[in-house]
């Protein structure tokens, strides 16, 4: 079994303010996992704001070199220092997916230009009629086509159907891994499930991994193997998605967990959180000294020494 | 003192562009009627360009040309005097916001002046409608702050400085410090994180139960309406759908788009394929004929690409505009196993 992408001990600090108030802050906290080639997997990463869900994104993507630890994509080192025909070969191999697609595409350039573009640097492409079939099978992956996209503005498509486009433009190098950072929270209710349906199908019928990036755990619920869930940098909770979010261990998965909304008791007008448990999640935070311990369900957990 | 406090009549505001002598008219909100009453939380929920944004301008008496009342009333009854904000003058307007009808507005980065300190801004919206100076404005504020669990060394602070909930809890504050007895809240927990939404939806349910105010609430998201509205109304393409008490809404509902809506929830701890409605919202600038949700309903049939269906009356407090809402069932199994024992 080979392995596609290795997260091994990644931290990552940035400091802020001049030379006398310097402050650091610690985004990411010694962060390890792997996704393995032939077992193309949604893999989640939950987290509020500031959880530094978005930092280790971006360390995949190479566009930030990690402070500690290295990330390796097919065994080689990612970073955005590489020569630049292997950091095209990386790009190749890995393709984001941006929250608003709306700010993704530029409102006046037309969206097949971007697509067009990509197949003419990631493939080699430079024949009309083999740029327009690439374009027009990566749109059928995704339930578009070609016709229909084609001299088209953003402003003329709705954000569900823009935010396929931004998912078919990463699709057409065909790559293993595709990097989704909210690729939902900027989308309508109504569509957001047509979005979330298509990153399945990618897993399932085309074999592309996926790193799933959110804070919503009911469609993390619904898509992914693997979850983690991180809180100011740390890990905290790692495990397959199931088992991790129908009993959660760690107080703060249980914080999350108990603050989503459901639609069971609709009309009741349930909204207490338990003060108890926000407090307790939050100190956790800060406590200094802390490992993941693996618990016989498979699952890491974070403990802290002394508690 | 009647039990309504808004009554909104055959509402019709278009958007009437004229540009070299080509005319667009964009019906943003077509034949809307609804009441809100005292002390409720009045749902509203959409999709973008439902037109639901526009509705709630026309409430709040916050529009502008080329966006037009064409037709209908909007009518408050504050405190026993009655308003019609489509007709009323600039200073009649002036003399009811923020003292009678606020606006909590989403996106408070946006809101709030980013160079200017919370306590002049709290100046700037309430020391007229509230006639205090001082000492006096600023002990009523602080006061006020501190229901929303506020320090009051935030009045002291720039907005980049506050967090995301705190920032949104102070545009609530802003709205809610003159104690009207109307309150329009748009999408004011749509950028939050989990955690802190849900703590800042029971603020906004608490401060409205404490004051005895009625809000109007508007989200996409049906999980937030489950859990905050009394009464949820369903927009679609300019048109209120379906209106009705919330649980029924959700159990029982009588409009097959509600009943998508609702289907299309993901949850914890169910994993079977949820269904995601196709096509696109349709243009308002040329709705389609009859019914507007036909060329997406699974339940179409001849009728409603011919004829418009009306709202109708089919149980207590809840109407639907649907030819066919006899057929219409909750589409996923949770809700439909809930629906029997929960209407009973």
């Amino acid at each position: 079994m080979s392995t596609l992408l290795e997260v091994s001990h990644v931290s990552k600090t940035f400091s802020m303010g001049g030379l006398l108030s310097r402050q650091h802050v610690q985004a990411v906290q010694d962060a390890s996992f792997t996704l393995e080639t032939d077992r193309p997997e949604i893999f989640t990463i939950i987290g509020e704001s500031g959880s530094g869900k978005t930092t280790l994104a971006r360390m995949i993507l190479g566009l930030e070199l990690p402070s500690e630890g290295e990330i390796r994509f097919r065994g080689q080192t990612v970073s955005h220092k590489a020569p630049r025909a292997e950091r095209l070969a990386f790009m190749s191999h890995v393709q984001p997916v941006f929250q608003n697609p709306f700010e993704a595409f530029n409102p006046l350039k037309r969206i097949d230009r971007y697509l067009a573009s990509t197949a003419r640097r990631f493939l080699d492409l430079s024949d009309e009629s083999a740029i327009d079939k690439v374009m027009d099978e990566a749109l059928h992956k995704v339930g578009l086509s070609l016709a229909e996209v084609h001299g088209r503005y953003p402003h003329e498509l709705s954000g569900g159907q823009l935010q396929r486009c931004a998912i078919a433009r990463a699709l057409i190098p065909n790559p293993p891994l595709l990097i989704a950072d909210e690729p939902v929270s900027m989308v309508d209710a109504s569509l957001r499930m047509s979005i979330v349906n298509l990153l399945k199908a990618l897993r399932d019928d085309f074999g592309v991994s996926v790193i799933y990036i959110t804070h919503d755990l009911a469609t993390a619920y619904y898509i992914s193997n693997r979850i983690i869930i991180m809180q100011k940098g740390r890990i905290v909770e790692m495990g397959d998605a199931r088992t991790v979010l129908e009993a959660p261990e760690h107080p703060y998965s249980r914080l999350l967990k108990a603050s989503v909304l459901s639609t069971e008791d609709a009309g009741a007008g349930k909204l207490a959180t338990d003060p108890e448990m926000v407090r307790v999640a939050g100190e956790l935070a800060a406590a200094p000294s802390s490992h993941l311990a693996e618990r016989p369900d498979g699952r890491l957990v974070r403990v802290y020494e002394g508690a | 003192m009647t039990q309504d406090i808004l009554k909104v009549n055959g509402l019709k505001a278009y958007y009437q562009m004229n540009y070299f002598g080509v005319e667009r008219e964009v019906r943003a909100v077509d034949d809307i009627t609804m009441t809100v009453r005292r002390n409720e939380v009045y749902g509203i929920a959409g999709e973008s360009s439902s037109g639901k944004t526009s509705f709630i301008k026309v409430l709040a008496a916050a529009i502008r040309p080329p966006f037009r009342v064409v037709d209908g009333s909007v009518e408050y009854d504050f405190s026993g005097r009655t308003i019609d904000v489509t007709t009323a003058s600039e200073e009649e307007v002036e003399a009811i916001r923020w003292k009678h009808l606020s606006y909590i507005m989403q996106g408070s980065m946006s809101v709030l002046n980013p160079v200017r300190r919370i306590g002049k801004t709290f100046e700037d919206f309430a020391a007229r409608p509230l006639g205090l100076s001082g000492r006096a404005f600023r002990e009523r504020v602080v006061g006020h702050l501190a229901k929303l669990k506020l320090p009051p060394n935030v009045l002291n602070a720039y907005p980049h400085e506050l967090s995301g909930g705190m920032r949104q809890r102070v545009t609530i504050g802003l709205a809610t410090v003159c104690h009207p007895e109307f309150i329009i809240a748009d999408e004011p927990t749509t950028a939050l994180d989990v955690v802190v939404q849900k703590e800042v939806l029971s603020l906004i349910r608490d401060i409205q139960r404490e004051m005895g105010a009625a809000v109007i609430f508007v989200t996409h998201d049906m999980s937030v309406h489950a859990n905050v509205a009394d009464r949820v109304g369903i927009i679609y393409a300019g048109r209120l759908v379906e209106e009705g008490p919330t649980r029924e809404m959700f159990f029982a509902p009588k409009h097959p788009y509600t009943a998508h809506l609702v289907a299309s929830l993901p949850r914890i701890g169910d994993t079977s394929q949820r269904p995601a409605l196709e096509g696109r919202p349709p243009n308002l600038a040329d709705p389609p004929q009859g019914c507007r949700f036909h060329p997406r309903c699974p339940l179409a049939v001849d009728k409603c690409r011919r004829e418009v269906p009306p709202l109708e009356t089919v149980g207590k407090d809840h109407r639907t505009a649907c030819w066919r809402w006899e057929d219409v069932e909750p589409l996923d199994h949770v809700h439909q196993a809930h629906s029997r024992e929960a209407m009973a």
